[in-house]
């Protein structure tokens, strides 16, 4: 818990980045607190912002607008008493564990005799001792996440930050590591002051923290600072633990508005023009035959991770489509089956198509490409020049990925179709009669 | 091997056919040889060469000759290359005039300069060194274009994460050098080094030995012993020059660039291990020993050393400010300066291009056609003999166990040094000239095609094979279904190597003074080397310019096409 002494301080924070004529904004006044003793935790959906706010805060990135203070002091450049865990490990494969840990504090310019004895203390107290002559390569995912550890904290940074550090491991690995993390953090064995994590899954957030700042995208923003005042260790099945997961996914998966909200505007018109989410046809499906499995088609978003097998990010990519289809409703944390959503679960491969195809019709987005495709030559328009007229709505990335979106649903639906060879989308046959 | 990234720039620059860069770029080119005819004009009149015994015994030392230059050009080329590559790849002001300039240099006939360099750098300075210095000069650009490609794009693809770990743990810039940027890139400058040093012999051999009409430049060496020997017809000394080549080329081979892979193996960024790393002999003799080990260890505190001082004095500094302190008032008024010199230099260029007659021009026009269908004969047959010769290499191991050593060998011996020799034996035969000069082409390009070829053939991923096993595709069937799509980037990637040295190659194959006579041929080659000799400037500026106009735009209109269409649909991921 945090002891009072403000470590780290965002002021009005903006990442905003210029597209052609545009201006989009990454992330939207952010301000946020970091106290000694405190381990925050950052939850959010994919593209809230919040590996870029890890950037900003440690200085790798320079924010658009506002404020990054240090123990009161304005940042320049990157934090030298922070370091980072990164999600895909970032070791050096050219060096050994002992060499990569070892780099850090020769960076330092530590003599030499002291680099070594501190390497060799890190790399027992992670339990690599009889590893350090092995290079990356000979490790499993686990072990080198380890390593991360050891060389993040060799150089004793007062903050410590984890980029969603165990996403990239197995179930087993990642437990232990959380497990012997947060024995270092509750002992006091190291001199790290705070740690700040970004994780996408919610029940490790609520499993290590002691507080956990909730992001929203579109545009990025802080939209809940939760405390979570339970003892360690936390049992995941425990009543109060189930609680706060549940809170969580609530906040996260929102609450069904009116059709209209729901689905925004078409792109170039006034209104926002609400993203696709990026979800597999097959797995949404998944999804929803699973809920009409479930006594009154009803479940509790906190549990489908587990039930599913999924992370917490696609499970909530899935419930938002579920909904923006008007297969399910939200609320409060659960998600339950519209009568539609029941059809759709219970039907033949061919109707479902249909059905889907009536339901995407309904989209904005789609509404919008369909309507470009009927007043184009021969029905059919370049992908580039979509991807163009998409761009004046979305940063570039994010329109070709909304445009590759599109038509994965488009052909699942049978409306439109897609030559990769020329590069040209164009309506099906049968949709054109029907238009 | 087929390094396909390496040949080309990533994909965003693929854009436009021409840009202001290249108009600028053009203008430097014309300047460069407008001031190099200038300082042409006052060169003496007469030069006498040095006299190049054909004893075997004089062999080893002009081999060591030979070897110094190529060694010297080298050590020129990777300080370039490690200059050049990081000011593109981190500023990207730079970067946005130092890439098309990259491009247009690589299509620059490198040998229709030397008579230039070497005529303008004996003006200026002893007779000696002049020569010395011009054929360092030749050798250096046949080396450093696509060493400086390869380290630029190591340098932009290295992976973001670790450039954060380096920034996040205050790596200063000459650790993240030793320990991110050199490691990251070592086997991609290895293999360039390689191909530089195949391509540096290729025009060793013809810069050694240069004659302009009453004046001679020559340089005891390799190439110079060669040609001197096929101008006497000495086959005896033929055959000492060519044995004293191979050596040298199989010995650098096994002592230094075998060694070098197997050692820089441990530098793959896979974070599996490899099946088949490369081994050498040599490697393992040396790695092994006593003697060694001492080496390592003494280098090893001196180099900490070095690392804690560099260190103590340039620590690592916070990005910001440098990329804040940006206008710079020196720097500005360089390029003011160097904007007016290429203004001033390309309109004196301009000038000297007006002299040229039409007639000129339309010779110029038809030596551009004619050297065309030459390149297009010579990689008609290059593909003819390489795909199903490459595919057989490729896709069977045991042929290639036997092969791949020996293709290898014949590769390395750079076709200058055959030419005369086989211009010997065809010069009287039908074709003459024409037939030597395509052979010429096609000897220096095939190894490109060859080598990517099996690079490609043996990437065919096996369960491909079986499913067209087991679909009873035989014949032409397999090879347009499973073999030529598989094959695609890699020929592309081949033949736009092929093309640009055949293009090269032109001028010392259309144009052949031999003993007393000259032999020439239609061509724009030709044309370069004849407005040479007869110190026809204007002629030269004019052949130049177009050849590099017309290689350019081959390679933007056609092989970047295809390029591209490689990339996109042929990859196997």
């Amino acid at each position: 818990m945090g002891n009072g002494t403000k470590l780290l301080e965002l002021r009005h924070i903006y990442q905003n980045y210029t597209s052609g004529a545009r201006m989009f904004t990454a992330v939207q006044d952010v301000n946020l607190t970091v106290q000694e003793g405190e381990f925050v935790a950052l939850v959010g959906p994919s593209g809230c912002g919040k590996s870029t706010l890890l950037r900003i805060l440690t200085g790798l990135q320079r924010p658009s607008e506002g404020q990054v203070l240090y123990r009161g002091q304005p940042l320049n450049g990157v934090n030298p008493y922070a370091t980072i865990v990164f999600q895909t490990f970032a070791l050096f494969p050219w060096l050994t564990v002992f060499e990569n840990v070892e780099l850090a504090l020769k960076a330092r310019n530590l003599p030499p005799a002291l680099r070594m004895t501190r390497a060799m203390d890190l790399i027992d107290r992670v339990g690599l001792d009889g590893f350090e002559n092995a290079y990356p390569r000979e490790l499993s995912g686990g072990m080198r996440q380890k390593v991360g550890f050891a060389r993040a904290m060799a150089v004793e940074p007062e903050l410590l930050c984890l980029d969603e550090p165990f996403s990239a491991l197995d179930v087993l690995s990642a437990e232990t590591l959380r497990n012997e993390l947060l024995e270092l953090w509750t002992s006091g064995k190291i001199p790290t002051k705070a740690i700040l994590m970004v994780s996408h899954n919610i029940e490790e957030a609520v499993q290590l923290a002691d507080r956990i700042v909730v992001m929203d995208k579109d545009p990025g923003r802080i939209i809940a600072d939760l405390k979570i005042d339970l003892p360690y260790p936390r049992l995941r099945h425990a009543e109060d633990f189930r609680e706060k997961v549940d809170q969580l996914y609530a906040l996260l998966a929102g609450q069904t508005r009116p059709e209209i909200e729901e689905l925004g505007s078409e792109p170039g018109q006034f209104g926002f023009t609400r993203r696709l989410p990026d979800v597999s046809i097959p797995t949404l499906a998944g999804l929803l035959e699973h809920l009409a499995e479930k006594p009154n088609y009803e479940a509790d978003i906190y549990r489908l991770p587990e039930e599913l097998s999924l992370d917490s990010d696609t499970v909530l990519a899935l419930t938002e489509t579920a909904e923006l289809l008007g297969f399910a409703t939200i609320a409060k944390g659960d998600i339950r089956l519209t009568p539609l959503g029941e059809t759709f679960a219970e039907a033949s491969i061919l109707a479902r198509k249909e059905i889907f195809a009536t339901r995407i019709r309904r989209l904005p987005l789609v509404r919008w490409l369909m309507n470009m495709l009927q007043r184009a030559e021969k029905h059919s328009l370049k992908w580039d020049i979509v991807q163009m007229a998409l761009e004046l709505e979305f940063p570039p990335d994010e329109a070709e990925k909304q445009l590759d979106t599109l038509i994965h649903w488009g052909r699942y639906a049978e409306l439109f179709a897609y030559d990769d060879g020329s590069e040209q989308i164009f309506l099906e046959a049968a949709t054109e009669k029907v238009a | 091997m087929g390094l396909l990234q390496n040949v080309l720039p990533p994909k965003e620059r693929l854009q436009r056919l021409m840009t202001w860069g290249d108009v600028v770029i053009l203008l430097l080119i014309a300047t460069l040889l407008y001031l190099g005819v200038q300082l042409a004009f006052r060169s003496p009149a007469e030069i006498q060469g040095p006299q190049i015994s054909l004893s075997p015994g004089a062999l080893p030392w002009y081999t060591l000759l030979s070897l110094g230059r190529m060694m010297a050009a080298y050590a020129l080329s990777l300080t370039f290359t490690l200059i050049y590559g990081r000011a593109a790849a981190y500023n990207r002001r730079a970067e946005a005039l130092l890439m098309p300039l990259l491009d247009v240099l690589q299509s620059v006939p490198i040998l229709s300069f030397l008579p230039v360099v070497l005529l303008s750098l004996s003006a200026i300075l002893p007779q000696k060194i002049a020569v010395e210095l011009a054929s360092i000069v030749l050798i250096f650009t046949s080396q450093v274009w696509n060493m400086t490609f390869g380290w630029y794009q190591s340098l932009t693809t290295i992976p973001k994460e670790l450039r954060e770990a380096s920034a996040i743990f205050r790596l200063n810039n000459w650790l993240r050098f030793k320990r991110l940027e050199l490691p990251f890139g070592m086997i991609g400058l290895l293999w360039n080094s390689m191909m530089s040093w195949a391509g540096g012999w290729f025009f060793v051999m013809a810069a050694e030995m240069f004659t302009i009409g009453e004046r001679d430049f020559r340089l005891p060496g390799l190439g110079a012993y060669l040609r001197e020997a096929s101008i006497e017809g000495n086959l005896t000394a033929i055959a000492w020059g060519l044995f004293a080549l191979i050596v040298t080329i199989v010995l650098l081979d096994q002592l230094i660039w075998r060694p070098l892979l197997a050692w820089a193996n441990r530098f793959k960024l896979e974070m599996v291990e490899s099946d088949e790393p490369p081994t050498s002999w040599f490697y393992n003799l040396v790695h092994r020993s006593a003697l060694m080990n001492i080496l390592r260890q003494t280098f090893g505190r001196l180099s900490d050393r070095l690392d804690s001082w560099v260190i103590s004095r340039f620590p690592a500094q916070a990005e910001e400010e440098k990329t804040r302190r940006k206008i710079d008032w020196g720097m500005l008024a360089l390029y003011t300066l160097l904007g007016l010199g290429i203004v001033y230099g390309g309109a004196r260029a301009f000038h000297l291009l007006v002299s040229v007659s039409l007639a000129e021009w339309g010779e110029i026009a038809l030596g551009v056609l004619a050297t065309l269908v030459r390149v297009l004969v010579a990689l008609t047959l290059a593909l003819a003999w390489t795909i199903p010769i490459g595919v057989a290499i490729g896709t069977n191991r045991r042929v290639a166990a036997v092969l791949q050593p020996v293709v290898q060998v014949i590769a390395s011996i750079p076709a200058t040094a055959i030419f005369p020799v086989f211009l010997l034996l065809v010069i009287h035969l039908v074709g003459g000239l024409n037939v030597a000069a395509v052979f010429l082409m096609l000897m220096g390009t095939q190894w490109y095609l060859l080598f990517n070829i099996i690079a490609g053939a043996s990437a065919i991923p096996q369960d491909l094979k079986y499913t067209t096993a087991l679909l009873g595709l035989k014949g032409w069937a397999r090879w347009r279904t499973l073999i030529l799509p598989a094959l695609f980037p890699y020929l592309i990637t081949g033949a736009i190597t092929a093309s640009g040295g055949a293009w090269n190659a032109s001028i010392v194959a259309e144009y052949v003074e031999f003993g007393k006579q000259t032999l020439t041929t239609t061509g724009i080659g030709a044309l370069i080397s004849r407005s040479t000799a007869a110190g026809n400037y204007p002629l030269l500026l004019a052949a130049t310019l177009t050849m590099v106009v017309t290689v350019v735009l081959i390679n933007r209109l056609i092989w970047r096409r295809l390029y591209r269409i490689a990339e996109d649909k042929y990859r196997m991921e």
